[in-house]
């Protein structure tokens, strides 16, 4: 086990006074991005993957090895715009994801490739901007859910287990942490039984390591429910993972920032650390696109800084460097949210509801 | 502390496998609906949170542990609430927490295995986002003592919270609730050393919460519920004075402390409060005169408590109307109702005034669940009653109103029936019971009604609701045409849907878009009235119709979504997935007779038999051959859990009598049914006819040939059977009968059984007389005795084929047994989940000549007149077992349309509910 660099040792701090001076910005979306470059299946494949007997065409995170010069580019871009953190290219880099691909024994090789893409980056942008640039390592949803059944049939069905979510997302983040990322983000969380298990691998990992990254949760709200798809509200949510003492919540992807508003109110409401908030702009139109421009979206989320409910800001799916660069202004005035103090010591459980016993 | 009681918490106990034999059952047997239902009902009733146990010899408590917490996690109703896994084993609370997205509480661990494995299981429950409860138990054994509870919780807290920073809020000591009252002096003080380490945990270890299972501290008191509900009202009440955060108990039993009987409060207030020497002995010797009041009312014996059980009878009128109302009691009912009469100035105002209040407390204690449907039935009766004694007051005064001008005023008018083809009616008439004790004026037109009749005359009356039961699956077709024919004349009156095959999904799918009013789906008697209320509440209705509306649609979704998921093997695959036989080896037993033996309960006993004198003339000619059968013999046969799910009391007979929240009731609808069963006996009410078959067979494909003899040339009949389709787990079949007899090819004769038999000659004539006493409590009594009979009559004459086929006499059954079906060989009868084309029972009739033998006859639904009847065949492979046949793809029922030489379409539509397509 490679131990922390220097630059990893030292980024909690960092990151922890930056955000007590400000409202830290986010990068915006990866993959509407990667569709601008309208790459071929040749781009995905390169030189290495040409005989691969899969399809790879769509596969995003095998660019950090094909195209890692795409993804720089991207995540440069984001900096520039004024991201003070950007997400590694690595949503779907766990084997259970990339068994669709067939690629379950890259997994280490493309979280360590993103890893550094993105570490690299950070290097050039500091360099550039003077300030400090940090990574987040993002560890996605899976495709698979350990709280659903795939099959109404048999209700107790389940496509994968507790064990092997664990050991994928553990081969995930001890790689990214490898490749030098700043910070853990376990994010667009649909089913938080999942969320769970990555945050029992991280523990892990920080048991192996000896040593703790701070780590940022970020859960999905699917619809005007206000519950995950795993059918949870916010506060049942927020008590499920309080044990993972993170830097931040926060809410992101499948709405868009006005739909987002209750949520990120009562999460700031309820939250004992940061609260993070990077949505979609707006909702998906007739053709999957989104077309919310950067001025409307910076507008509703310059609203959210301005009520004090925000510490991290960004965007999710159709997001580009241009509506971050309208965020940060929108919110650049406001101050930070700060976590309501420890009071009374309450028992927090949930099920799909929160309980709190005095 | 906390000031207010309301916020103790309620851990629901019923889903503890070691607490609750119901769950326990459920559980070994792997219903998991049944599983389900039980956790359903305590969330319901109350509960804060759910505790789970499975702990059990025989369970595999790793994988028990997971499925369950994994259908839990598919029920939004139940998993809304968080979970405690609770568990002796550590892996089995380990299996537990990695299926649990929220975060929920591990019961338990301790330091029963030293402080090195505590602390390793406590930093997992950390780590996999738990709370835990910690017992005070340590190395040396359970702390019974203050002293030692407080001892042992302090150091489990001081290790936990600064060895591990767990959070001391995540802490729930179990100081340990033991038994008192054993009757072993140092238990005395048990309830006393909870009280006071609760106490001290509260004050000296902060943030920690306590915890504790109740029901232990009543254990020597178990069989009587109304001392133990007084102990755990009790106990719990001093002990969250004490400080106690939650308890585990049956949720729903919470008791208020106040409302317990002065007398046994104190009892038992000495006994936990350890205040007197002879508290327990004081306590006990109360209790069993608490058991025996409880037994039954007829048996108070003691003059005291007659006096005071007859203490009501000096109050009001209008309390004493009130009373009788509410405890079902019809003997004062025509005095005080003329007393009323006198009183007030027109009979209406009597119905309006105290009648109707009364039926109110009964209405809100049913809708509460304080009052069971026996007891609304047996107030509607007494109701019932009033209301003919004023019906002559009435008309004379209703000539009078009408000439003024008026008009009648009920809540609304609502036309009952069971469709046509269809004979079964216990629901439907308990729900007109159950509407007419609130008021409204309900016709029922009875059983078998054709279309046109219930919609003449819904619009002769001007209903305002029509109602539709029925229990046979060719019945939901009938619905669906009564809902076509609604529309088509125009009919603009809300539609109800109930009975036993029925369903929410059906109505949804099939019934509900023939027709554009509300049509609702009614799961049971006691939905009806906030049913109808809203339906013909003109604020309300469009409100209850767009949800019910919205409600029926996403059933559509869910259906056309299921249709698509669903994979059915090809029919040839699901027939390579045979159960098969070693026919060379198998025993296959020959019946002492082949073609079919009649019996009756008018048929002269042979010599030596006793108890049957001459045959009543009932109209019914016995044949010449026939064997005799008494109704006493039949009624040993009788399975009591049906009966008491008629009257909506779910439990298991016997354990039903004693059960926490129902017993009572259905202790008593149990003495009421013994009564009745008696006079049904002596009186020789019922007819019991019956006929059984035996005939040589061979399977042929999916099918048996039924042979004119065992040389098997001549073809008599054939029987049509249909085979899984669905897929399994490796190592399971696809099941058919026809794969319990023995293939032609196998050069094995084989032989297969049949019977039909019927109590339900005398049924109707019996109810009715208790309908024109309106009486329909004894009336639905009568029915669901005859249904119980005619079973119990199948049980019997199974016994004789068994016997009949030699294997039956050895086989040595208790009767509980033999209920059970604990037996070899099954019965299935056509038109139920292992044979359900009902068009089967034809064949059955025919070779039986069932008809002249029972006076059975079938309708055109195939269901079987009278009700109290039943039909199957017998199956003697010494594998055979029931099972469902489920879903049928378009392949199966192709090829049984060719077996049965008939079109598709007619196969299609017996077959409709079980098509895993739409025909159409």
């Amino acid at each position: 086990m490679s131990t922390l660099t220097y630059r990893q040792t030292h980024a909690a701090a960092e990151l922890r006074h930056l955000l007590a001076q400000r409202i830290v910005l986010l990068d915006g979306a990866m993959g509407t991005m990667i569709q601008q470059h309208q790459l071929s299946d040749a781009d995905f494949r390169g030189n290495r993957f040409k005989s691969h007997p899969h399809d790879l065409k769509g596969n995003n995170d095998l660019l950090s090895l094909t195209r890692p010069d795409v993804i720089e580019g991207i995540h440069l871009q984001y900096f520039e715009a004024g991201a003070d953190m950007v997400e590694t290219n690595t949503f779907s880099s766990t084997a259970i994801a990339q068994a669709d691909y067939k690629l379950e024994p890259l997994v280490t090789e493309l979280n360590i490739a993103a890893a550094r893409v993105a570490v690299q980056t950070a290097f050039r942008a500091e360099a550039k901007l003077g300030r400090r640039c940090f990574v987040a390592g993002a560890l996605g949803p899976l495709n698979r859910t350990l709280s659903m059944s795939p099959d109404v049939n048999r209700p107790d069905f389940r496509a994968v287990n507790w064990d092997k979510v664990v050991a994928a997302y553990l081969e995930q983040a001890h790689a990214l942490v490898t490749g030098g990322v700043d910070v853990l983000l376990v994010e667009t969380i649909f089913d938080t039984l999942n969320a769970k298990a990555a945050v029992f691998a991280l523990e892990q990992l920080f048991d192996e390591l000896g040593a703790r990254l701070p780590v940022m949760i970020s859960v999905t709200i699917t619809d005007n429910s206000g519950r995950t798809l795993s059918g949870q509200t916010v506060g049942a949510f927020y008590n499920s993972i309080r044990h993972a003492h993170p830097l931040s919540i926060g809410i992101n992807c499948a709405l868009g920032g006005a739909q987002m508003r209750p949520y990120v109110e009562e999460l700031a409401g309820l939250a004992e650390c940061y609260v993070s908030c990077y949505p979609n702009a707006g909702l998906p139109n007739t053709f999957g696109g989104y077309d919310e421009t950067p001025a409307t979206m910076a507008r509703v989320l310059g609203d959210f800084a301005a009520n004090g409910w925000l510490n991290i800001v960004g965007g999710c799916c159709g997001s580009t460097p241009a509506h971050i660069t309208a965020i940060a202004q929108a919110v650049k005035q406001s101050k930070p949210h700060v976590p309501p103090a420890a009071t009374e010591r309450r028992l927090q459980l949930s099920g799909l509801e929160p309980l709190a016993i005095a | 502390m906390r000031s207010s009681a309301s916020a103790f918490i309620v851990i629901g106990e019923r889903t503890n496998i070691t607490g609750s034999p119901k769950f326990a059952k459920a559980l070994k047997a792997g219903d998991w609906p049944a599983c389900l239902a039980i956790a359903r009902q305590q969330v319901e009733s109350g509960a804060n949170i759910l505790d789970v146990n499975v702990d059990e010899a025989l369970i595999d408590g790793e994988a028990t542990m997971e499925r369950f917490i994994n259908y839990i996690a598919a029920e939004p109703e139940i998993c809304r609430v968080p979970i405690m896994l609770d568990s002796s084993k550590w892996s089995v609370l380990e299996a537990g927490l990695k299926c649990l997205q929220g975060k929920g509480i591990v019961n338990s661990i301790s330091l029963k295995d030293g402080e090195a494995e505590f602390l390793r299981r406590a930093s997992l429950v950390l780590r996999y986002g738990a709370a835990a409860v910690v017992m005070a138990f340590d190395e040396n054994g359970q702390a019974a003592t203050r002293d030692e509870k407080v001892r042992i919780c302090t150091r489990a807290y001081q290790l936990l919270t600064m060895k591990l920073g767990f959070p001391s809020e995540d802490i729930i000591f179990d100081p340990n609730i033991l038994t008192v009252a054993t009757g072993i002096e140092e238990h005395n003080n048990y309830a006393v050393d909870f009280f006071e380490a609760t106490r001290i945990i509260k004050q000296k270890l902060p943030g920690a919460k306590v915890s504790g299972g109740v029901s232990n501290v009543s254990f020597s008191f178990r069989g009587n519920n109304p001392v133990r509900e007084a102990m755990h009202t009790a106990f719990l009440y001093h002990a969250i004075k004490a400080g106690l955060d939650m308890a585990i108990l049956n949720a729903g039993m919470l008791g208020v402390y106040d409302e317990i009987e002065p007398v046994v409060r104190e009892l038992a207030d000495d006994v936990l409060l350890n205040r007197r020497q002879d508290a327990t002995e004081r306590l006990i010797k109360h209790a069993e005169g608490l058991r025996t009041r409880d037994g039954g009312e007829s048996q108070i014996s003691n003059s005291e408590s007659q006096i005071a059980a007859n203490a009501w009878r000096s109050e009001t009128v209008e309390k004493r109307l009130a009373h009788s109302l509410v405890k079902g009691i019809d003997a004062f009912v025509d005095a005080d109702t003329e007393e009323a009469r006198q009183k007030y100035p027109k009979p209406l105002d009597i119905i309006e005034g105290p009648l109707m209040d009364g039926m109110r407390v009964v209405g809100d204690l049913f809708g509460v669940g304080k009052m069971f449907l026996p007891q609304v039935v047996k107030s509607a009766r007494v109701m019932k009653k009033a209301v003919a004694y004023l019906q002559p007051f009435m008309e004379e005064e209703k000539k009078r109103h009408v000439a003024a001008g008026g008009t009648a005023r009920t809540q609304g008018r609502i036309v009952l029936a069971t469709v046509k083809g269809d004979v079964h009616d216990i629901g439907k008439n308990i729900v007109g019971v159950v509407l007419a004790c609130n008021n409204y004026d309900v016709i029922d037109l009875g059983v078998m009604v054709p279309c046109d009749k219930i919609l003449a005359t819904a619009k002769e009356k001007h209903a305002d609701v029509i109602g539709l039961s029925g229990l046979i699956t060719p019945s939901l077709d009938e619905m669906v045409h009564v809902a076509k024919e609604m529309k088509r004349t125009g009919c603009t009156v809300p539609l109800l849907i109930g009975g036993a095959t029925t369903s929410a999904a059906h109505t949804s799918v099939k019934v509900a878009p023939e027709y554009a009013e509300p049509i609702v789906h009614v799961l049971d008697a006691s939905r009806v009235i906030g049913i109808v209320s809203l339906l013909l509440n003109p604020a309300g209705k469009s409100a209850f119709a767009s949800e019910n509306r919205v409600k029926q649609e996403k059933h559509r979704a869910d259906f056309a979504d299921r249709k698509s998921t669903r994979q059915l093997l090809s029919l040839a695959a699901a027939r390579a997935r045979r159960q098969s036989t070693d026919w060379a080896a198998v025993d296959i037993p020959r019946p002492e007779f082949l073609g079919s033996k009649v019996y009756s309960s008018l048929a002269a006993p042979k010599p030596g038999e006793s108890g049957s004198s001459a045959p009543q003339d009932s109209g019914l000619k016995s044949q010449p051959s026939s064997e005799s059968l008494t109704l006493n013999e039949i009624a040993a046969y009788i399975d009591w859990s049906p009966f008491f799910s008629a009257w909506e009391l779910h439990g298991r007979f016997p354990d039903i009598l004693k059960d926490f929240v129902v017993g009572v009731e259905a202790t008593k609808l149990f003495a009421d049914a013994q009564k009745m069963l008696a006079q049904i006996v002596a009186e020789k009410r019922y007819t019991a006819r019956a006929v059984i078959g035996f005939w040589s067979a061979n399977a042929v494909g999916d099918s048996v040939e039924v042979y004119a003899d065992e040389k098997r040339s001549k073809v008599r009949k054939v029987f049509h059977f249909l085979r899984q389709q669905n897929e399994k787990p490796a190592g399971q079949f696809n099941h058919c009968l026809a794969d319990y007899i023995a293939p032609k090819d196998s050069g094995r004769i084989d032989y297969l059984g049949g019977f039909a038999v019927t109590t339900g000659h005398g049924v109707e004539e019996f109810a009715q007389e208790f309908v024109k006493k309106h009486d329909d409590y004894s009336a639905i009594m009568a029915k669901a005795l005859g249904d119980r009979l005619a079973e119990a009559l199948a049980e019997l004459m199974h016994q004789k084929a068994r016997n009949a086929s030699g294997y039956g006499q050895t086989e040595n059954l208790e009767m509980k047994d033999i209920i059970r079906e604990k037996y070899r060989g099954i019965r299935p009868a056509p038109g139920y989940p292992a044979c359900p084309d009902h068009t089967e029972k034809r064949t059955l009739f025919d070779i039986l000549n069932a008809t002249a033998a029972t006076g059975i006859t079938l309708t055109e639904s195939n269901a079987m007149f009278p009700a109290s009847s039943v039909s199957g065949l017998y199956f003697n492979h010494p594998d055979s077992k029931y099972f469902a046949v489920g879903k049928l793809a378009k392949d199966q029922a192709e090829d049984y349309s060719l077996r049965k030489e008939q079109w598709l379409e007619v196969s299609e539509k017996w077959l409709a509910p079980y098509l895993d397509y739409d025909p159409s």
